[in-house]
């Protein structure tokens, strides 16, 4: 009985700090809906229109990154004292998806910058390193990062990093080739991960800073792919590169480690990523319907069509509510390693799902390039295979899911 | 001290606070007392205009409940203006005022993310939305015995006064004005800034003054009582003419020509 009284106390401690939450997650404070009008305004203006232009030319949007960087977008939760905007991660999660409904690729460049390339930097570099590598201009649009983990051999399997780096003197020597890498073509910097000691298998893998251009460092040709084509996705091509000693992120051994934390992180970015796209199809959706004739009236009154947005709509809501909570527990220092799996991998199915449905809704408007909903189906896919597939999330969901019941039998 | 009222839809306005009373110094004088322009910008917090507006059933006005509210589109061309002023150093300080709601201090706070120094928000329970009656900028002139340039496209500062340009329905008229002076601002005056996520953050710490209307002395009982609020016409099709001839002749039939 002791025991029962215990563990009950003890659940309830654990989630008092989510009821206090969840009530707050049904509205944003007022700080982030004046941001979430900023970055919705920014995007219906100076993405929207070029949207499918910069899809059809492959082309990175400069000068629109740079403009987001002058909002303060690039470096969302850097502290203001480091010169960043001192915000929070529901802030970053708002924000992006805000600027990923008009341009899905310019939020994963934001993305990819704020979380992977700043979020390592910031939270492990030294001060000479921050000199260099959270420099103002990757703060402020000028320059972007990168994040270097996949190789051609391993995604999923992190753990077998076959990218070496051996010590030789004074510099760090980097042999191997990393792959998918976003932002690789712009970037001016990357956090890469390389094995330090094989015998130690992931614990023997360690982050380091590479500048780009670097001498032994290729960039591969860029990939053609289906979706977030304004985006740079290649190869990175280490030939005996040579980096200082001080660029060690970290300490050594400490790579898989950043990296993991880097990705829950990352996560709860493109499950924004994720809504942003899904919140575009569903308004073209409903819009659409709302103006399409058939059978005498508008779409939107046949139940067909209204079962659709219905479903399309609640996939949303539920979505952003989980992304939502994964921040607001990222906010609050609590564990969010869950909440972001699950945020991660409900966004993108919701992407994906509403993306086929609105293309569906649009009939044949939907399946030409006149629509952006052909862009939206194109575009939402990468959500659910980076950072982190969608099976991964799951693994990674269950384990947490399966230590909490073991925490609780264990009494 | 201003009297408080309603406010319509042109509501930027200039004022100049400390006056010098070194005059010898005559050019420094005025350099100055232009460098120590106050700029005093209404916001208002109206339908957003993007919404469709519905009149309520019983005609007494039109629906506002959970209908989207945000700031008046031209009053954040006043307050980019006022902004502008400010980094071309020609003003030192922005105030924004609203008169409304507990809900106005929202508006007040975008206000203040986009540049203004500080807030005033003076307490007016009851309905409020844009009238788009053109009275505000014109009434605030008059009250305050002040030169008044409204329907402004272009500001620029002429040693010491504004030179203004206008939209008039003729095409444009420019005028000097000097200070204190009343401007409205136009759609062309400026495109307003977004409010970036950094002054979002500073916004937080300024402040905003809460008053009564009572506080000033100002009776607000209306004196002027709403009849009634229709929807316009529904507009009657045209119809379509082949010649000039047969234009001419319908224009001849009904009397217009």
């Amino acid at each position: 009985m002791a025991a029962l009284v215990r563990t009950v106390s003890r659940l309830t401690r654990r989630n008092m700090g989510w009821t206090r939450g969840v009530a707050s997650l049904a509205d944003l404070p007022e700080t982030h809906n004046m941001l979430r009008k900023t970055c919705r305004d920014f995007a219906d203006n100076e993405l929207k229109p070029i949207a499918g232009d910069l899809d059809k030319e492959h082309r990175f949007p400069t000068e629109q990154i740079k403009m987001m960087g002058e909002l303060g977008l690039m470096a969302i939760d850097v502290p203001d004292s480091q010169g960043g905007t001192g915000l929070d991660y529901l802030a970053y999660a708002v924000a992006l998806e805000e600027i990923s409904r008009g341009c899905a690729s310019s939020g994963c460049i934001m993305s990819v910058n704020n979380s992977l390339f700043l979020g390592p930097v910031k939270n492990w570099s030294t001060e000479l390193q921050r000199e260099t590598f959270m420099h103002q201009d990757f703060l402020n649009g000028r320059k972007v990062g990168c994040f270097a983990l996949s190789e051609p051999g391993n995604g999923s399997d992190a753990g077998a990093a076959s990218t070496v780096a051996r010590l030789e003197g004074n510099h760090w020597v980097l042999n191997g080739t990393k792959a998918w890498i976003t932002n690789s073509y712009e970037a001016s910097a990357t956090v890469v991960f390389a094995t330090t000691d094989k015998g130690l298998k992931h614990k023997g893998i360690s982050a380091f800073l590479v500048p780009m251009p670097s001498e032994g460092l290729m960039l591969g040709k860029k990939e053609d792919k289906l979706g977030i084509r304004a985006t740079s996705t290649a190869y990175l091509i280490f030939e005996d590169c040579k980096i200082p000693r001080e660029n060690l992120l970290g300490q050594p051994g400490m790579g898989f480690k950043i990296a993991m934390e880097t990705l829950d992180a990352g996560r709860i970015g493109i499950a924004a990523q994720g809504l942003g796209i899904a919140q575009a199809a569903l308004e073209l959706a409903v819009d659409y319907a709302m103006k399409r004739e058939a059978f005498g009236s508008p779409i939107a009154k046949l139940q067909s069509v209204q079962n659709k947005l219905a479903d399309m709509h609640l996939s949303v809501e539920s979505a952003r509510l989980l992304t939502w909570k994964a921040a607001a527990y990222k906010d609050g220092g609590k564990n969010y390693i869950k909440e972001a799996a699950m945020a991660k991998l409900a966004a993108s199915e919701a992407a994906t799902f509403c993306a086929h449905q609105c293309i569906q809704v649009l009939g044949g408007m939907g399946y030409v390039t006149d629509m952006p909903a052909e862009r939206y189906y194109r575009d939402a896919r990468i959500t659910e295979i980076y950072e982190g597939t969608s099976e991964v999330q799951r693994l990674v969901i269950a384990g947490r899911l399966l230590k909490e019941h073991a925490d609780l039998t264990s009494w | 001290m201003w009297p408080i009222f309603d406010y319509g839809r042109f509501v930027s306005i200039i004022s100049s606070s400390d006056v010098y009373g070194v005059v010898w110094m005559r050019s420094l004088a005025q350099l100055h007392k232009m460098a120590n322009l106050r700029v005093l910008v209404g916001v208002k917090r109206v339908i957003d205009y993007a919404v469709k507006i519905r009149v309520k059933p019983d005609n007494s006005g039109v629906v506002t409940d959970g209908v989207k509210h945000s700031m008046n589109p031209f009053c954040e061309i006043a307050m980019e203006e006022a902004v502008r002023l400010k980094e071309k150093k020609l003003a030192k300080e922005i105030i924004a005022v609203s008169c409304g709601p507990a809900q106005a201090q929202e508006t007040i706070r975008t206000a203040l993310a986009m540049g203004a120094d500080r807030g005033i928000h003076v307490e007016v329970t009851g309905k409020s939305i844009d009238g788009d009656n053109n009275q505000t900028g014109q009434m605030t002139a008059a009250l305050l015995d002040w030169p008044q340039a409204t329907f402004a496209s272009e500001v620029t500062k002429e040693n010491d006064h504004l030179k203004v340009v206008r939209e008039i329905d003729g095409g444009l008229e420019t005028v000097k004005v000097t200070l204190p002076a009343v401007i409205t601002a136009d759609l062309r005056l400026n495109e307003p800034r977004y409010a970036t996520l950094p002054n979002i953050m500073k916004a937080k710490k300024k402040k905003i003054a809460k008053h009564k209307a009572a506080d000033f002395g100002v009776d607000l009982t209306p004196t002027l009582e709403v009849v009634g609020v229709e929807d316009p016409p529904v507009r009657q099709a045209g119809q379509k003419v082949e010649s000039t001839e047969e234009l001419v002749a319908k224009l001849k039939d009904s009397g217009v020509v």
